[in-house]
């Protein structure tokens, strides 16, 4: 055998639903290098790394660790064999200790009962070993991202695993923390450890990786070594067709303002300032962007703005309408759409159908309601109508929601939302999770409506997403904006990220002069 | 009997002592339900599983004329029931709340239709002799006055219910299972990717409220009272449930809670002797209970707000104080 660590042989893989989610997968890591798997939403890697760590169990295939075949029956078999993973959503108890967590179901113990002190001691020399900096006995619930990041990566090596499984561990830093977390993992290589690195950022792929391998569709399109592939052929092995990296936008023109807030100031119910001081407006005409990293006001602002939170201070108002003590509906009926960040709970009602969940904001109104009923007629006509349109795959406007794909359902909000003819649409990472095509479509038809006039408010976690489509931008940190640029075209991403890590911040007079 | 009577009794040594005897069968199903409630799994069946423990203790006792059959009998009997919890709602995957709605109405129901075929009476036991657990008289303690009347002579469950609120804080923070436990309640997909069988800890959680149910509804049938009742639990296993939230979630919170419980329950009974209608002195531990839950929410809301308010003020002061300057 070759220095292959993991070798995985014509790996099958289909669901019981009968997507083929793996087809026919050779994939390889050598000893010591650090791996890049890319792929878009879907292309399989997910699935294919499930397999290896035992959380899911191939159709047919084989697999080999360190030259020995294997078969995971569960992560537990993983784990032994050296492989540890570290998941996109982070699994660590939040009331628990950073050094609890670490040891969790391993804990050291005297006399039976958990030896707290020998814990810390375990963490601290772990951390110090790695370069993987966490404070021992702090409560997870009170650490930020970067150190929540470091603790699964230490519970990972507390495991004893000499294969560590990345997935898309940069999706929720900065790029100053993802910086961090790339000197950690090249700390890692160094002390003999193997790294695969589950990512669709090819600028990572370019910065981090020894070897690339791109799947797409479930089969792996090739394994390439990093510095012999530029970024455009990356990109083109990744979707099969050259992708426009900037997005073309007709010319501003740009309006009154529609949306004005003030002083916006949200303090959630457990005393968190969440929202600190808020003041900006969304002109007709123009894509306002929200940048910044994840939990640092944005779902709290969009959701005070459409009605489902109460402010705690401030104005906000559409057209001159006072909007933050209005219901949801009065919100609406003042203008207001909204495409929320958390689509299955809030965007849609997932039994229901497409054609009920187009009607939801307007069934009480004529044409729809006639009477005390809803007329089924204008409901169906409606519905065959916006599934035109909006290109909705679908066999009929009758069937639940549910049984549509993620890129399909985003499509069904879009459809009511901007259909409702919106003075203001508050845009929630609209494209997350959905395939390409998808999120083509709904950024097309973003720019689209502003450009007829409407005011939209982006808030995106894709930096490239609200670079690519915004006419200004502004930065939130911490529940601030510390940040306005109101041309984005003329931002970089490192600047921006200076600002979303609270690295740098604008006065109020600098951002004052352009707001 | 006039109030200045009654208002002497309530600050009696005895009363205090009385409070202690019972509150003992609300603080060890709170402990129960405090184990299963960390552990994610709500356990709705407090109430039946003490019954059902109840009930056999009195019954084997009764036909063994050995206490520590009939105790140990309930423990198992009550144990089992609340494997039925667990089976159906793990195993099975039914709703808890529905299972555990069902399981009390079983215990309810089973319990009567056994005492009438076992002794011919559908309301008690009283024609079977029921074992009672001894008293503990501690030695000199018993002498101190006031102190010993209050700590000394009371039925071995209600020492017991003092040393496994212990126990049980001891359980769930130093024991690697009972971490498990709280982990597995907190984020069980964290529990299950560091290879803990969330399953099998819920189970644990379960059988161990049913165990610590048991010893309630145990304290009730053959020591707060010598025999069985239909339906004599009253609602205790769910005004239990409601000291774990009351407590916060902790052992000692919870078995304060109970204490609370307990206090308005001993009030109830003083309170008899006064010439109101005794239907209004019986609600009043229920009420408490729903006083305390409501008090409960509204400081733990006020406190949210207190904290936005001085937030508030705060940021008026930065913003007046920028301003001068």
């Amino acid at each position: 055998m070759t220095n292959n660590i993991v070798e995985m042989r014509n790996i099958v893989k289909i669901y019981p639903n009968g997507v083929v989610a793996n087809d026919g997968v050779n994939f390889s890591v050598r000893r010591g290098e650090i791996h890049a798997l890319v792929g878009e939403n879907g292309a399989g890697k997910s699935t294919l790394m499930k397999i290896l760590y035992g959380l899911e169990r191939p159709t047919s295939g084989e697999i080999f660790v360190k030259g020995q075949p294997v078969q995971f029956r569960s992560p537990l078999d993983a784990i032994a064999m050296g492989i540890g993973m570290v998941h996109q959503d982070f699994m660590l108890v939040p009331s628990f200790t950073v050094a609890e967590n670490i040891v969790l179901g391993m804990e050291p113990t005297r006399r039976g009962l958990i030896d707290r002190t020998e814990a810390i001691r375990i963490t601290e020399e772990l951390s110090q070993r790695y370069g993987l900096h966490v404070q021992a006995d702090a409560v997870v619930d009170s650490i930020n991202v970067g150190m929540r990041q470091r603790v699964e990566i230490l519970k990972v090596l507390y495991r004893g695993a000499e294969i560590l499984i990345l997935d898309e561990p940069t999706a929720v830093l900065t790029p100053q923390e993802t910086q961090d977390l790339f000197r950690s993992i090249r700390t890692l290589v160094e002390q003999g450890k193997t790294v695969i690195f589950i990512t669709h950022k090819l600028r990572e792929v370019k910065e981090i990786s020894d070897r690339v391998t791109v799947m797409r569709r479930g089969k792996v399109v090739g394994t390439v070594l990093t510095s012999e592939a530029t970024r455009e052929e990356l990109a083109r092995m990744m979707v099969g067709r050259e992708v426009l990296l900037s997005m073309d936008k007709p010319p501003q023109k740009r309006g009154a303002p529609v949306l004005r807030v003030r002083n916006l100031t949200y303090v959630s119910e457990t005393g968190r300032t969440v929202l600190k001081d808020v003041t900006f407006n969304v002109h007709a005409g123009e894509i306002l962007g929200v940048a910044g990293v994840e939990g640092n006001g944005q779902t709290e602002l969009v959701e005070v703005l459409t009605g489902l939170r109460p402010a705690t201070a401030g104005q906000a108002s559409v057209e001159g309408k006072e909007i933050l003590a209005a219901t949801p509906r009065a919100v609406r009926q003042a203008g207001v759409a909204h495409i929320p960040e958390d689509r299955l709970n809030n965007g849609l009602a997932l039994q229901a159908t497409i054609n009920e969940n187009l009607i939801v904001d307007r069934y009480y109104r004529p044409p729809f309601r006639k009477g005390l009923f809803i007329d089924q007629q204008v409901v169906v006509e409606q519905g065959e109508r916006l599934i035109r349109e909006f290109d909705i795959r679908t066999p009929s406007g009758q069937v639940p929601v549910s049984s549509l794909s993620g890129g399909n359902m985003q499509k069904v909000i879009v459809a009511r939302e901007f259909s409702a003819e919106p003075k203001l649409l508050i845009a929630a990472q609209p494209t997350r999770g959905i395939d390409v095509g998808a999120t083509e479509f709904v950024r097309q038809q973003l720019v689209q409506k502003r450009t007829e006039g409407t005011a939209v408010l982006l808030v995106s976690a894709d930096l490239a997403e609200v670079m690519s489509l915004s006419d200004r931008i502004i930065v939130m940190y911490e529940g601030e904006i510390t940040g306005v640029f109101p041309d984005a075209a003329a931002v970089t991403e490192e600047e921006l990220g200076l600002y979303m890590l609270g690295i740098k911040r604008m006065t109020m007079e600098e951002m004052e002069a352009v707001l | 009997m006039p109030i200045q009577v009654v208002l002497r009794s309530i600050f009696s040594a005895l009363f205090v002592a009385s409070v202690l005897r019972i509150s003992t069968p609300l603080i060890l199903p709170a402990l129960g339900g405090l184990i299963s409630e960390l552990a994610g799994v709500i356990n709705i069946a407090l109430e039946g599983i003490m019954l059902v423990a109840a009930f056999t203790g009195v019954i084997i006792s009764a036909y063994t004329h050995s206490v520590v059959l009939g105790v140990l009998a309930g423990i198992v009997v009550g144990v089992l029931f609340s494997a039925l919890l667990a089976l159906f709602h793990l195993y099975l995957e039914t709703d808890i709340i529905l299972a555990g709605i069902a399981l009390n109405i079983m215990a309810t129901g089973g319990t009567i239709f056994l005492l009438f075929t076992l002794t011919g009476d559908k309301g008690n036991s009283s024609s079977l002799a029921s074992g009672a657990v001894p008293t503990i008289h501690l030695p000199f303690i018993e002498d101190i006055p006031f102190v010993g009347t209050v700590v000394s002579g009371h039925n071995i469950f209600t020492y017991l219910a003092f040393i496994l609120t212990w126990l049980v804080a001891v359980f769930l923070y130093k024991t690697p299972l009972g971490t498990h436990l709280r982990a597995v309640g907190e984020n069980p997909a964290a529990a299950a990717s560091v290879g803990i069988n969330v399953k099998r800890t819920q189970t644990i959680a379960i059988l161990l409220s049913g165990f610590l149910a048991s010893l309630g509804g145990l304290s009730l049938s053959m020591a707060y009272l010598t025999l069985f009742q239909n339906s004599m639990t009253a609602g205790r296993g769910f005004i239990a449930l409601a000291a774990v939230y009351l407590g916060g979630r902790t052992p000692w919170g919870t078995f304060l809670a109970a204490i609370v419980f307990g206090f308005a329950d001993a009030l109830s009974n003083q309170l008899g002797s006064l010439s109101i209608p005794p239907q209004w002195v019986q609600m009043i531990p229920y009420a408490a209970t729903v006083v305390a839950l409501v008090a409960y929410n509204i400081r733990k809301r006020a406190q949210a707000r207190e904290r936005a308010r001085k937030f508030q003020e705060q940021q008026l002061k930065e913003l007046e104080a920028a301003t001068t300057k």
